[in-house]
């Protein structure tokens, strides 16, 4: 947008000459990482006393654009560990963040989230899942579920309820808990399109210790919203579409590796987005390259997506705005099925190797109804932009008083 | 990357939001409607001699202040948030057109004319351009014949600049208004705030500015479009708040409107049409700006804030109920508005169907 002012250049400087001295294909991942979170280049925007520089998201850029070129590895992005990483920067003790963040961003700690529950999806805040101090410790009991790579995390963040004598989003608190214990069970869950991306969570007299509580007691709502409005923010980007640089040395093996169990679970993500990067070539493949009605259809789809990554690159899905990305990514992946649809014809029937790009489009239209449900539904987009947005009055609620005199979901 | 006006440009959005509120109440705007011109002469006077806005977007070697795009498309966007009677959109395609023309013993006498607003001169394109406008003409020794089905402020330009293809390559004409042969028709327009006039050419004696190759055709063409839909994307703005205001104050079954969760959804899906159109408008702007091509992400553009632009003129409509139905209420002006840049340069399917063209070419 504007031409790099000389305060850039001399960062970009400063980042190609530690590149210089430090970067090495030969190390393994975790030494290169280690020394990625020593000086801070990992995570530009993080605070300089917990493993970044504290530059702003402009400066960050040129950083990335500094490792992009020469091709060094970044630091790990895999799972929900950004969304832990974003919420223990806003919330967490100095202690946790000493503790927790060193293994976000080295990869040496995998983690999930664990929010929703069977009988609290949308209406996230009336979770029953408890946690009861005996004394010493949390000890938690219940179940959770859509939870994306539960089953190799170390760690989880965790909503549960600590207080049933005060209202619904009162009584909730934050903790961050171990996923390899005893009182853990993980089991998958199967989607629709086939996938077995998710898991439910059971927790049986699991153990959070003391200091692992985010914030205090009753303030689990207030954290839990940091880590969804990252979350919402995060549609404005497809995941699962990261590109690998791909060489011989032993660094980008184990970072091909990394990736490649950590994308496991999303590998039908793009498909989910509505694959709008493939409408023109597939509408060459089909013919419908020359059906007007396809064109109409394939310039809406691409117009929205651009739009969508317009709106994305401009900084402007932050806050409650990040609604406004999720939404549009809904509209996206809708588009998105309906103009494949009516490229693929008859072809639509079908799904696995009958379907056409081996499957692809099977996947894609069965996929995209996630968007719309995925990280919050489009209906509780809806309530938020109106409310927070537009500033428009709150529903009616039949929800306040005790929780445990609350009708229950 | 966040993306931020810079302060001039804030204050430039500023300078213009001020003009519009204090100029186009809708006292204003329906006195001016109703009279002949349908145009503002004094605000036009003021946007020309006193915020230099006439100018904004000419090179400053030409005479004009030099701003690119972008601000363009700042002041049409916070024109579009009103309803205000001038021919500034006509102005901004007769000057750009003006500016391809490379001889400046031929452009300056006639820039001169227009950035000082004594004169107003307003575009015509025709079909043989491969623009959707119904008309042709054809040069002859210097002579058009032809007709062109309906030209933005033609009722009161003093000068017709003039795209013509045939015979030979495109060639930029100037036509005096008042030349013989030349038959003008104002049109009952549905927009009464934005009039359009037919031309009927009957070997009408033209003034040959220069020849222009495809890409300045196509310049000319996505400058229009780009800022129309920033002119649009304000307008879609300009009804979503007026609309949300209404809904907070509106009370049925004992309580306001806007606490209905139907009407709060609609009202937050029109505000992601609304928020989408900005961004594709501002897009389009800031790469014009940069020079790069663009007439594919123009023509989205003009057909994404269409979109918002009618789909917000409808809502408007359908959550004021009955009031918003009526000629008292100025839910129709802007519905009007709408409908009118809807399809001025090209309806959204047609611009669709460029997009992908281009994209395929």
């Amino acid at each position: 947008m504007t031409a790099p002012a000389p305060a850039q250049d001399a960062l970009a400087r400063e980042v190609r000459q530690w590149l210089a001295r430090n970067w090495d294909p030969n190390l393994s991942l975790a030494e290169w990482r280690e020394r990625l979170a020593d000086a801070g280049w990992g995570q530009p925007t993080w605070p300089t006393e917990y493993y970044g520089r504290g530059l702003n998201a402009e400066q960050a850029l040129v950083v990335q654009a500094e490792f992009a070129r020469i091709g060094a590895v970044g630091p790990a992005t895999a799972g929900p560990r950004g969304l832990a990483a974003a919420t223990l920067l806003e919330h967490g003790s100095d202690a946790q963040k000493k503790r927790y963040l060193r293994g976000i961003t080295t990869g040496r700690d995998a983690w999930c989230q664990l929010f929703s529950e069977p009988g609290s999806g949308s209406d996230l805040a009336g979770a029953t899942t408890r946690a009861d101090w005996d004394g010493a410790r949390w000890i938690v009991n219940g179940q959770k579920v859509w939870n994306t790579s539960a089953h190799h995390a170390d760690y989880g963040i965790l909503v549960a309820r600590t207080d049933w004598n005060l209202p619904k989003h009162q009584g909730l608190s934050y903790f961050l808990i171990r996923m390899k214990q005893p009182g853990v069970e993980v089991r998958p869950l199967k989607q629709m399109n086939g996938h077995a991306s998710f898991n439910e969570v059971f927790f049986t007299d699991a153990v959070v210790e003391a200091d692992d509580l985010v914030g205090k007691p009753g303030q689990g709502w207030q954290v839990a919203l940091t880590t969804l409005s990252h979350e919402r923010a995060g549609f404005t980007s497809i995941r699962g579409a990261e590109k690998l640089r791909h060489g011989d040395q032993r660094i980008y093996r184990e970072y091909a590796r990394e990736i490649e169990i950590a994308n496991e679970p999303y590998t039908w993500y793009p498909q989910r987005a509505g694959r709008i990067d493939m409408l023109l070539d597939r509408a060459r493949e089909s013919g419908a390259i020359e059906d007007p009605v396809a064109r109409q259809e394939i310039a809406g789809a691409i117009a929205l997506q651009r739009c969508l990554g317009w709106f994305g690159a401009r900084g402007l899905a932050k806050g409650p705005a990040g609604s406004i990305a999720k939404l549009a990514a809904s509209r996206v992946a809708r588009a998105g099925n309906r103009a494949h649809t009516i490229v693929s014809g008859i072809d639509a029937l079908f799904e696995g190797p009958d379907s056409p790009r081996d499957g692809i489009v099977g996947e894609i239209l069965l996929s995209t109804p996630a968007t719309s449900i995925a990280g919050g539904t489009d209906e509780v987009q809806k309530n938020i932009i109106a409310e927070r947005i537009l500033e428009l009055p709150r529903e009616p609620r039949f929800d306040d008083g005790p929780f445990k005199d609350v009708p229950r979901n | 990357m966040e993306f931020r006006f810079n302060d001039e440009q804030a204050q430039l959005r500023d300078v213009v939001a001020r003009f519009c509120r204090d100029k186009a109440p809708s006292s204003a705007v329906r006195r001016v409607m109703a009279t002949d011109t349908g145009h503002d002469h004094d605000a036009w006077r003021q946007m020309g001699a006193e915020l230099g806005l006439i100018a904004l977007h000419v090179p400053e070697d030409m005479g004009g202040l030099g701003f690119g795009a972008v601000e363009l498309g700042i002041v049409m966007e916070e024109l579009g948030r009103s309803l205000l009677p001038v021919p500034y959109l006509s102005s901004v395609l007769a000057t750009s057109a003006l500016a391809e023309i490379e001889d400046a013993a031929v452009r300056e006498p006639l820039m001169a004319a227009l950035v000082s607003g004594s004169k107003l001169a307003t575009l015509v394109l025709d079909s043989t351009n491969g623009h959707p406008v119904s008309g042709e003409l054809v040069a002859q020794d210097d002579r058009l014949t032809g007709s062109v089905r309906a030209v933005l402020d033609g009722h009161r330009a003093d000068l017709l600049l003039v795209v013509v293809r045939a015979p030979h390559a495109p060639t930029l004409f100037a036509v005096d208004a008042a030349s013989s042969g030349l038959t003008k028709r104002p049109l009952q327009v549905m927009d009464r705030t934005r009039r359009f006039a037919g031309f009927r050419f009957e070997q009408v004696p033209a003034a040959r500015l220069g020849t222009l190759d495809d890409a300045q055709v196509e310049r000319i063409y996505d400058t229009a479009l780009v800022a129309l839909a920033n002119e649009m994307a304000g307008g879609a703005q300009a009804l979503l708040e007026a609309t949300v205001a209404y809904t907070r104050t509106r009370v049925q079954f004992g309580r306001t409107i806007g606490s209905f969760q139907a009407i709060k959804h609609r009202l937050a899906d029109l505000l992601v049409d609304v928020e989408l159109a900005k961004v594709a408008g501002y897009q389009a702007a800031a790469a014009l700006a940069a020079g790069e091509d663009v007439s594919a992400n123009a023509s989205l553009a003009k057909f994404v804030t269409a979109d918002a632009y009618m789909g917000a003129a409808r809502e408007a409509i359908q959550l004021h109920g009955g009031i918003g139905f009526t000629w008292e209420h100025d839910t129709h002006l802007w519905y009007r508005r709408a409908k009118s840049s809807e399809v001025f340069l090209g309806t959204p399917a047609w611009h669709r169907e460029r997009m992908i063209r281009e994209m395929t070419a």
